[in-house]
């Protein structure tokens, strides 16, 4: 980031949730780089930037949708960059039907599934020699991981490199000129995407637009490169993907991907988030972003490895075989063999989502008994807040391993519910463990950031009387599970007695950390140089003879040297700062290098020099380790028949990708569309302008009386909850206050849960600076105290103002932490992404009134009241597709009662009443 | 009483660590917070809580003073993060006074090693202490950057390691004294409580740690936040410039830990003069309301060892616009009470010899 010469800081707010990474935002700005911080509030990070452009919460797609049109129709685009490095050139299937084409849907959606076949969004194939044009992909078979089965977060299942095309081999038309090649359609995609409707749609003044595209299209191009950065304000939202997408496809066009200061950064919230899904507490993921197996798609090892790359395809994930054999090898050692299909029927298979909220619905079903909460507190960090804590005495028991007594493990006495009468203690037949855990001083380990870096950690002291780090924690639990099971002769216990657990001890009994990553790195099996440590990936093999606990880690303990463990102050002398950490995969700090030089290799410029083809030792060579086949000239045209990295052409920077190209536009893979594409959000007082569908039509919906929405637009009782409110994280406080309420130097600096509203809005509500506001959602009533501040701005969309409301979601009800407060998540409802499953908590719709809550159970009869009078009932929001004369005659119906223009007397705010 | 035989200077420019008589002075050691760049993180402040082991103060209430919620310096606050929110009005007002300080031919342009007195046109801020840019106004670009609606600034405050610091020349004790790295330091074991330099400070910045008002909160039905027993109750409290951690040429964690560099800590001649370039960039960028605050050696307090770059006033930040050090007309005073005695002896001389005849 440190060499962007411009920066924009969009669905994040960098300076007060990664203050840390935020130096190199700093050090650009004093290099002298542009930044620009768009966001829906003024925040810490809009007061050093140098322009803050105010946004509608949620309609982000529009924006970036409105930067694309304008680098399109301004000729702004870096064309040779476009027509080599991505897939502008490609042919996509004469079958493609647009949004455009069909008022807001894709070609291919079933409204019966609510999901897309997505056959007509692949490539067009080259006709084959009996001449039958089949399309890339018809096979239906090819296609069930991404539409029939149910809900099983498809985007995450095919791993980093996008879903399998069957051969490398795709048609071109290098003048783009062909209307079904991809940048026509993207063109076409585009066009209603103008400043007048970013306008209408994001309330994006004119002149703010025009700075932005300006600053951006200015600052891209052979010599300057522009940076995106983004975080939970992009991936908490129904189409959270799409907006990174969007971002994707802008940043392609502007040649700004695999450069240095390009980009497009996904700041990661906690010390190693990025960790935890390379090495993943995801549902769907095995490690290295190997997809988990599905049940009835996956029964033999064979399909399994088809679904996630052909042998055919280019690019890296065609060894896609080694990769999951030495995982298993490093999983069950000597118990995974070739006869036994390196044991891939030891791992469970998928038969749906199992995410959190899919955990949370189970529990109420009564269908889970057990539960841990490790590193998370439910309780006041999940949407639908309610529903959680209402979720957790459904179990027989949980398990809370933190480093305080949290909300998630004290519910059971003084959550809300308690409070409100709703749950009584001694009803409550859930026995809660709490087991105290070590702090990230007192164990040893890495962390895994934003930029890819594994950092070691080194234990500072020991962990207080019981607590014990999560590594001790589990190993133990390990040895007492497979003690249990020790003599069992049960198949089912196979795998816990195969599995390798035989970590070398400290002199404390603790299990070594080191030893845990020399076996992620991989290790040499056989042969005469077994037990190695194991140098790359690329020596990772299909065979047996290596095990690798996460291949894309591979390399980080090369030669027995832990590489995270490197500390050169700067990172050494060299710019890309080699000495210091480990960058996986195989220590390059900048992804897809590549592209940093021309099709023939050379820098695109001096300033932006990187990594460049050197004729005279005919090897890639630069400032990084080069992300490309190191000896494969930029010209060289290997046959796309050989598949897999062998048949990488010399103009192939993409070597994760099945093509080689970066993708405008994503024949597979994401589950809601080939392009992103503006819906509004689950619940939104704004019409769609662009099409008659409102909201994604491939939502994941959950119509329940505990999960309720607010009308959107068109809908009756849109006046009820008028307010858009969004919410975020403070840089005192962290995320559900498990590591900052019980500190007495954090908790003092914000002390109280309170709600950011404009000057108009205080006014119009009656709120008053520092008072008491109460704020009411169809989940949830909370109280928060007020600052007024011209922090918020309210927006012009549509014709009319749209306020929006900020909430800081720290706080939680409990009588354990130094500082305590309403839960902002009790206000979210559980609507989904189809590609991550990540819910949609930056917007929502919600009324806001002056004074505090009621209190022992009144507060349930106001939630009620406001259900009633916005007529709400589960199938509000969720009608998978926009009835277009529902919509017209409801507005009608609205308009002729006369009461959506005008606010109904009954809901005046009722200071008065409590 | 004051200690006057020291003999030490009272106002004006000099090196405080060698006018103490240390035998080994070392290089004078200070601040440089370049509120420019600050972020608002408050790291600052809890770095400095736990590295002093500070007790947390106040009362766990939203003041609604913007993001400030521990309200300003005190005994247990050390460093202490200003948060100000200002419209358009405003920052034309701000540009336009710092546009001032600079075309009024501010002691600004006047770097340490001139010599030169301050020229005679000077206005009365000449003697104050902010100032402007090094640089002749008439050349900058006054392009005014792009965020001119609304702003929200903030600023970390500290102990400002006066040259001719109040506190230390009032205590009647010896407990204030002054370091070998010109740095102002209570020394908690001889402090006798009488808060005398509390008043003596003319920024406000030290305070008597209280005795029963620094429990934990004020709170109804509040039973949580116990804290470790408030230390050193009764004494005087305020920075040290982490003078334990400058002996073991540790730099002070305020600095160590601020993520973007705005609290920059060294060579207090270096700092001054960078600050003076980094005031000088800013104009250039036509961000002309700039200006330094504690650099200019010939203020009320013979600058200080922390400085600060403001967007604003100093009052904006709650910091005095002219502070002067309550001893600064001590050798006046004496001279003056000197006359004022011989002539009452005088007097009384006369009026025995009077009485005699």
């Amino acid at each position: 980031m440190a060499n962007a010469d411009c920066i924009v800081l969009q669905g994040g707010n960098m300076a007060e949730a990664h203050p840390v990474g935020f130096q190199w935002v700093s050090e650009a700005k004093a290099r002298g780089a542009k930044v620009i911080h768009v966001d829906p509030r003024f925040t810490r990070t809009s007061a050093v930037a140098d322009r803050h452009i105010p946004l509608r919460a949620g309609s982000d797609v529009a924006l970036l949708g409105g930067l694309i049109n304008y680098v399109l129709t301004h000729d702004k685009w870096f064309k040779e960059y476009v027509v080599a490095y991505t897939n502008a050139a490609t042919i996509v299937s004469e079958d493609f039907r647009d949004t455009e084409d069909l008022d807001g849907l894709f070609s291919g959606f079933d409204p019966e599934t609510g999901k897309y076949d997505m056959t007509s969004w692949s490539y067009a194939a080259p006709k084959s020699e009996d001449g039958d044009g089949k399309v890339e992909g018809s096979d239906p078979s090819a296609n069930d991981a991404n539409s029939n089965t149910k809900e099983t977060a498809p985007g995450d299942a095919h791993g980093s490199g996008g879903p399998a095309l069957e051969h490398a081999e795709v048609l071109r038309d290098d003048t783009l000129q062909d209307p079904n090649t991809v940048f026509q359609i993207l063109k076409r995609h585009y066009a209603r995407y103008t400043p007048e409707l970013v306008e209408e749609l994001c309330g994006v003044s004119a002149a703010d637009f025009d700075y932005l595209a300006r600053a951006v299209t200015e600052n891209s191009g052979r010599d300057r490169t522009t940076c995106f950065g983004y975080a939970t304000g992009w991936t908490q939202h129904t189409l959270g993907a799409q907006f990174i997408r969007t971002a994707a496809v802008l940043q392609l066009l502007l040649g700004n991907v695999g450069r240095p200061g390009g980009g497009i950064m996904a700041l990661r919230g906690h010390a190693s988030i990025q960790g935890s899904t390379d090495i993943p507490t995801l549902f769907n993921l095995l490690p290295g972003y190997l997809p988990m197996p599905i049940a009835g798609q996956h029964d033999t090892l064979q399909d399994y490895l088809d679904g996630i790359a052909s042998k055919k395809q280019k690019g890296y994930w065609a060894n896609a075989d080694a990769y999951f054999v030495s995982l298993m090898k490093s999983y069950f050692g000597d118990g995974a063999t070739a006869e036994n299909n390196w044991g891939f029927d030891y791992l469970p298979r998928l038969t749906g989502a199992h995410g959190t909220y899919q955990t949370t619905l189970a529990m109420l079903a009564d269908e889970v008994e057990g539960f841990f909460v490790l590193g998370q507190n439910p309780a006041v960090g999940s949407a639908n807040g309610r529903m959680q804590r209402l979720a957790l005495p459904h179990l027989k028991w949980m398990v809370v391993r933190d480093l305080s007594l949290i909300e998630s493990a004290t519910w059971w006495k003084d959550s809300p519910e308690i409070a409100s009468g709703e749950m009584r203690t001694e009803d409550i037949e859930t026995e809660v463990f709490f087991m105290p855990a070590a702090t990230h001083v007192e164990k040893a380990g890495t962390f895994t950031q934003t930029q890819r870096l594994l950092q070691w950690r080194h234990k500072a002291l020991a962990p207080p009387e019981e607590c014990q780090s999560d590594l001790d924690f589990f190993y133990q639990l390990g040895v007492r599970i497979r003690e249990l099971v020790a003599e069992s002769t049960d198949e089912r216990d196979r795998p816990l007695l195969d599995m390798t657990w035989d970590y070398p001890l400290d002199e404390h009994g603790d299990p070594i950390p080191e030893s845990v990553l020399r076996e992620i790195n991989g290790v040499q099996l056989t042969g005469p140089d077994a037990g190695r440590a194991l140098s790359g990936y690329q020596e990772l093999k299909a065979d047996g003879s290596t095990a690798c606990g996460c291949w894309i880690y591979s390399g980080v303990f090369a030669d027995d040297v832990n590489m995270s463990a490197r500390r050169t102050p700067q990172g050494g002398p060299g710019v890309s700062q080699h000495e210091w950490g480990w960058a996986w995969p195989a220590d390059r700090r900048i992804l897809y290098n590549r592209a940093s030089a021309d099709p023939d290799g050379k820098p695109w410029s001096e300033r932006k020099k990187y990594i460049w083809w050197d004729e005279a030792q005919q090897r890639w060579v630069g400032d990084d380790v080069p992300d490309f086949p190191v000896d494969r000239a930029p010209h060289a045209k290997p046959d796309p028949e050989v598949g897999g990295p062998a048949a990488i052409t010399g103009d192939d920077p993409f070597i994760m990708q099945s093509d080689g190209k970066g993708w405008l536009f994503a024949p597979k893979g994401l589950v809601d569309g080939p392009l992103p594409t503006h819906y509004e959000p689950q619940e939104s007082p704004v019409d769609n302008a662009l099409y008659t569908q409102q909201q994604s039509p491939t939502r994941i919906m959950y119509a329940r009386e505990d999960n309720l929405g607010a009308p959107s637009y068109g809908s009756k009782g849109v006046e009820v909850f008028p307010y858009v409110f969004t919410t975020y994280r403070l840089t005192e406080h962290h995320t559900a206050g498990g590591m900052s309420r019980w500190l007495p130097y954090l908790s003092e600096l914000q002390p109280e849960m309170f709600c950011e509203v404009s000057p108009a809005l205080a006014a119009e509500r009656g709120l008053e600076e520092g008072g008491w506001a109460t704020i009411i959602s169809p989940r949830a009533v909370i109280e928060a105290r007020v600052l007024v501040t011209d922090r918020m701005t309210p927006l012009t969309v549509g014709g009319r103002t749209v306020h929006q409301v900020g909430l800081p979601y720290h706080w939680g009800v409990g009588d354990q932490a130094i500082v305590t407060g309403d839960a902002a998540n009790d206000l979210i409802g559980i609507t989904l992404d189809p590609n991550t499953q990540i819910q949609e908590s930056k917007v929502g719709s919600c009324d806001v009134i002056a004074g505090r809550r009621p209190r022992d159970g009144a507060e349930l009869e106001l939630l009620d009241e406001y259900i009633r009078r916005a007529g709400v009932t589960p199938a509000t929001d969720n009608q998978r597709l926009t009835d277009p004369e529902a919509e017209t005659a409801a507005l009608s119906a609205a308009e002729a009662e006369g009461d959506f223009a005008k606010p109904n007397p009954d809901d005046e705010p009722g200071g008065s009443r409590w | 009483m004051v200690n006057l035989s020291l003999g030490h200077q009272f106002s004006g420019p000099t090196d405080p660590a060698a006018d103490a008589h240390w035998p080994d002075v070392r290089e004078r050691k200070g601040f440089f917070t370049d509120t420019s760049i600050c972020i608002g993180c408050k790291a600052c402040e809890v770095a400095c809580k736990e590295w002093n082991h500070n007790p947390r103060d106040g009362d766990l209430e939203l003041t609604a003073m913007s993001y400030d919620n521990t309200v300003s310096l005190g005994a247990s606050t050390w460093r202490h993060v200003a948060f100000v929110e200002q419209d358009k009005e405003r920052i034309e007002v701000a540009r336009e006074s710092g546009r001032r300080l600079v075309s009024l031919g501010m002691p600004s342009v006047r770097r340490p090693q001139d010599d030169a007195p301050p020229g005679p046109g000077a206005s009365a801020d000449a003697t104050g202490t902010t100032d402007g840019a090094p640089t002749a106004y008439g050349n900058v670009d006054t392009t005014p950057p792009d965020t001119p609606e609304f702003r929200w600034l903030m600023a970390s405050d500290v102990c400002k390691h006066c040259t001719h610091a109040g506190c230390l020349d009032v205590c009647p004790t010896g407990a204030l004294m002054r370091t070998e790295f010109g740095t102002v330091v209570v020394q908690d074991d001889v402090c006798n409580g009488c808060g005398t330099c509390v008043a003596g400070c003319p920024f406000g910045v030290v305070e008597r740690r209280s005795d029963g008002t620094a429990a934990p909160t004020t709170r109804e039905g509040e039973r949580k936040g116990e804290q470790p027993d408030v230390p050193k109750r009764g004494v005087a409290q305020k920075c040290t410039l982490c003078y334990d951690r400058l002996l073991d040429d540790e730099t002070p964690a305020c600095a160590k830990t601020c993520p973007t560099t705005s609290i920059k800590f060294g060579d207090h001649d270096d700092l001054v003069t960078d600050a003076r370039e980094r005031v000088a960039q800013l104009h250039a960028q036509g961000m002309t309301e700039a200006r330094l605050y504690g650099a200019n050696e010939l203020d009320g307090v013979g600058g200080t060892g922390a400085l600060f770059l403001l967007l604003d006033e100093p009052e904006v930040y709650g910091l005095p616009p002219d502070p002067r050090v309550c001893t600064a007309d001590l050798p006046e005073m004496a001279k003056r009470a000197a006359i004022a005695t011989g002539g009452m002896l005088a007097a009384a001389a006369l009026a025995f010899l009077g009485g005699r005849r």
